[in-house]
């Protein structure tokens, strides 16, 4: 690589951190890959034109897909990223760049899909191809390369997704993506999109809920009996070996059996088809993580501290409300991340024995190899655990705070 | 006595798995009780055995090469040369957990058509993540005391990776391949709904046909192979770790 031959053709941002630097340019090595990256997105089909939704697509490039006038602007605005990413600039100016040339992507992506829609045209389809995802995937590499580098306050963190979520929202709500072929699915079962979208966040957090209520005691009485902990663990150690696809099965009799024989059961809306099953699935996953960090949790309180409260003349309950619980609690949120992030994936399988969930979508778009159907259940299953992933992560952030400087 | 008595639990059980699968149809009375309307009690739409060497020999594949690629990248990112990909490699690995296998193998489909394929992919990338995560772990919590000694002694960087820090890394990598091997086991399960020849089409066609034989004799093959792996790596572990400790 020519170390003092690059021309400064520099973004005014990148500008004011050369000035400051010596003369040479100093290069970012992710950033050459990233640029790389754009380069080949770029050169890629961006859009895949198809007559209807089953047919095979053909690609379209930039060029093709939009009119002159934006095609330019986006392809330039994608060069001058990669310049900002080649180059080392401040960390605030790649993130912010990468972010907006991410909503850019979106925006030119619904205007491609207008712009290709044969006037008149129901049965038309245009779906993002692998120049879109390329750009995508190199676009988002440097904003989480930005936020990880920048290392922000976990309050931070939720208020950039915060952002991130409100613009992607703005984006979909101005209509602006709506004649793109995932949004064409979602148009013909709006109704059943949000209806399943309700069971998927009701089978994932409830049977979280479930797995809190009953798990934490259980880790709690695994501690005052030793024996009940190897069992317990054990038990629990092979349950996660159990398939999903099986165990969601297996439940329907033995659920069926009990809203048939237990008086007021089926009235609770216990039944061995529906949703029943995969949320007790669910739960049943859920324990072993839920279970395995409390007493992890409990055990690292230092004895010191456990003799203190003994000192204080604390009974055995109040030391564990008042002492040994709080310290705990950062890492039975660790428990409570991995299981809700692992459940909202999980959930999806539902789908495959009536449960609901995003998982309908999925299994419709693999029986009728229709993609688009695939992405309106996968994409928002993935914004739902990413998002649920950021936000714990920050909120476990947040709860080690005060215990390591009451350490300290 | 009580390490001896798990031990022959162990045995006897993969004794019984083996004689299931060598001659499932003298285990249909077992099986019996869970059908309905005079349904089959054993799967009869294909070889047992077969389908358990080939779900084998599926999460094997994925697992080496998983364990090949992550172990790579790990001891690139530990290096001082690979620092600067260290928080972006973390926060990928971070991410890429949050896409749900059924949704990776689908998307797979389309590229890779229908069949054994898309299911080595998607277990291939969800091998990754647990091996990445602990040998990264094996590689950079190293007491300093250590590296000092082997630098001391004028190894290089290469010699010192390969005869100090792999070998003490090696438990904790371990660790991580028996996971990412034991929630493979699993997942291939799911390829099954794009076609793979896995144990999951047992459970699949119990799931369709409603009969609930199919489902148990699938999840528990599946569960029990799961747990006998992961035993055998955990005692591979154990006798790892003693060995890092004493070297």
């Amino acid at each position: 690589m020519g170390m003092g031959g690059f021309p400064p053709i520099l973004p005014s941002g990148g500008s004011m951190a050369i000035a400051a630097a010596p003369a040479r340019i100093r290069f970012n090595r992710l950033g050459v890959l990233i640029a790389g990256l754009t380069l080949v997105g770029l050169a890629l089909p961006f859009a895949a034109f198809r007559a209807n939704r089953i047919v095979p697509g053909a690609g379209r490039t930039i060029l093709e897909a939009l009119p002159l006038q934006p095609a330019i602007l986006l392809s330039l605005a994608l060069l001058v990223m990669a310049a900002i990413a080649v180059v080392r600039t401040p960390l605030l100016l790649r993130l912010l760049a990468s972010l907006a040339a991410l909503s850019l992507l979106l925006v030119a992506m619904g205007r491609a899909a207008t712009f290709l829609t044969p006037e008149g045209d129901a049965l038309a389809r245009i779906s993002p191809a692998a120049g879109f995802w390329v750009l995508l995937f190199a676009l988002a590499v440097l904003a989480a390369d930005a936020l990880a580098q920048l290392k922000l306050k976990p309050a931070y963190r939720i208020g950039i997704l915060a952002l991130v979520l409100a613009g992607l929202a703005a984006i979909l709500w101005s209509g602006g993506l709506s004649d793109l072929s995932v949004f064409k699915e979602y148009a013909n079962r709006a109704d059943a999109f949000w209806r399943e979208a309700e069971t998927h966040v009701l089978l994932a957090f409830g049977s979280l809920l479930a797995a809190l209520v009953a798990g934490i005691p259980l880790g709690i009485a695994c501690i005052r009996l030793p024996g009940l902990r190897a069992t317990t663990l054990n038990v629990l150690n092979v349950v996660q070996t159990v398939p999903s696809i099986a165990l969601f099965g297996l439940l329907i009799p033995p659920l069926a059996w009990i809203a048939f024989a237990v008086p007021g059961a089926a009235g609770l809306g216990i039944s061995g088809i529906g949703a029943t099953p995969a949320l007790v699935a669910l739960f049943g996953y859920s324990l072993l993580p839920v279970v395995a960090n409390t007493i992890i949790g409990i055990e690292s309180v230092p004895a010191s501290v456990g003799d203190a409260a003994l000192g204080m003349g604390m009974t055995a309950r109040q030391r564990l409300l008042a002492v040994e619980l709080p310290l705990a609690f950062p890492i039975i949120l660790t428990g409570v991340r991995i299981v809700l992030v692992q459940n909202i994936g999980l959930a999806t399988i539902a789908a495959l024995i009536g449960g609901g969930g995003f998982g309908v979508f999925v299994f419709q778009g693999i029986g009728q190899t229709a993609m688009d159907l695939v992405l309106l259940g996968a994409v928002p299953t993935v914004l739902l655990a990413f998002a649920s992933a950021i936000v714990l992560d920050a909120l476990v952030e947040m709860a080690r705070q005060p215990t390591a400087e009451a350490a300290a | 006595m009580r390490a001896r008595l798990g031990v022959a639990v162990r045995v006897a059980v993969a004794l019984l798995l083996l004689a299931f699968l060598a001659w499932p149809q003298s285990f249909a009375p077992v099986f019996a009780p869970f059908t309905q309307n005079e349904a089959p009690a054993i799967y009869n739409q294909g070889s047992l055995i077969d389908l358990a060497l080939n779900h084998l020999a599926i999460v094997g594949i994925a697992t080496v090469l998983a364990t090949l690629v992550a172990v790579g990248l790990a001891i690139f990112v530990s290096r001082p040369a690979g620092a600067e990909f260290l928080p972006l490699s973390r926060s990928i690995a971070n991410i890429g957990q949050t896409f749900p296998p059924i949704a990776v193998l689908a998307l797979a489909v389309p590229v890779l058509g229908f069949g054994t394929a898309p299911t080595l992919v998607a277990l291939f990338l969800y091998g990754l993540l647990p091996v990445f995560e602990n040998a990264l772990v094996g590689l950079t919590t190293l007491p300093p005391s250590v590296i000092d000694a082997a630098d001391g002694v004028g190894m290089t960087g290469a010699q010192r990776l390969r005869q100090v820090e792999l070998p003490l890394a090696l438990p904790v990598i371990l660790g991580g391949i028996r996971l990412s091997a034991v929630i493979s086991m699993g997942t291939a399960t799911i390829g099954s709904t794009v076609a793979a020849r896995t144990l999951g089409e047992v459970i699949i066609a119990g799931l369709t046909s409603n009969n609930l034989a199919f489902v148990l004799q699938g999840g528990l093959v599946v569960a029990v192979l799961a747990v006998l792996i992961s035993d055998v790596l955990s005692g591979l572990e154990r006798v790892l770790t003693r060995r890092a400790g004493r070297a």
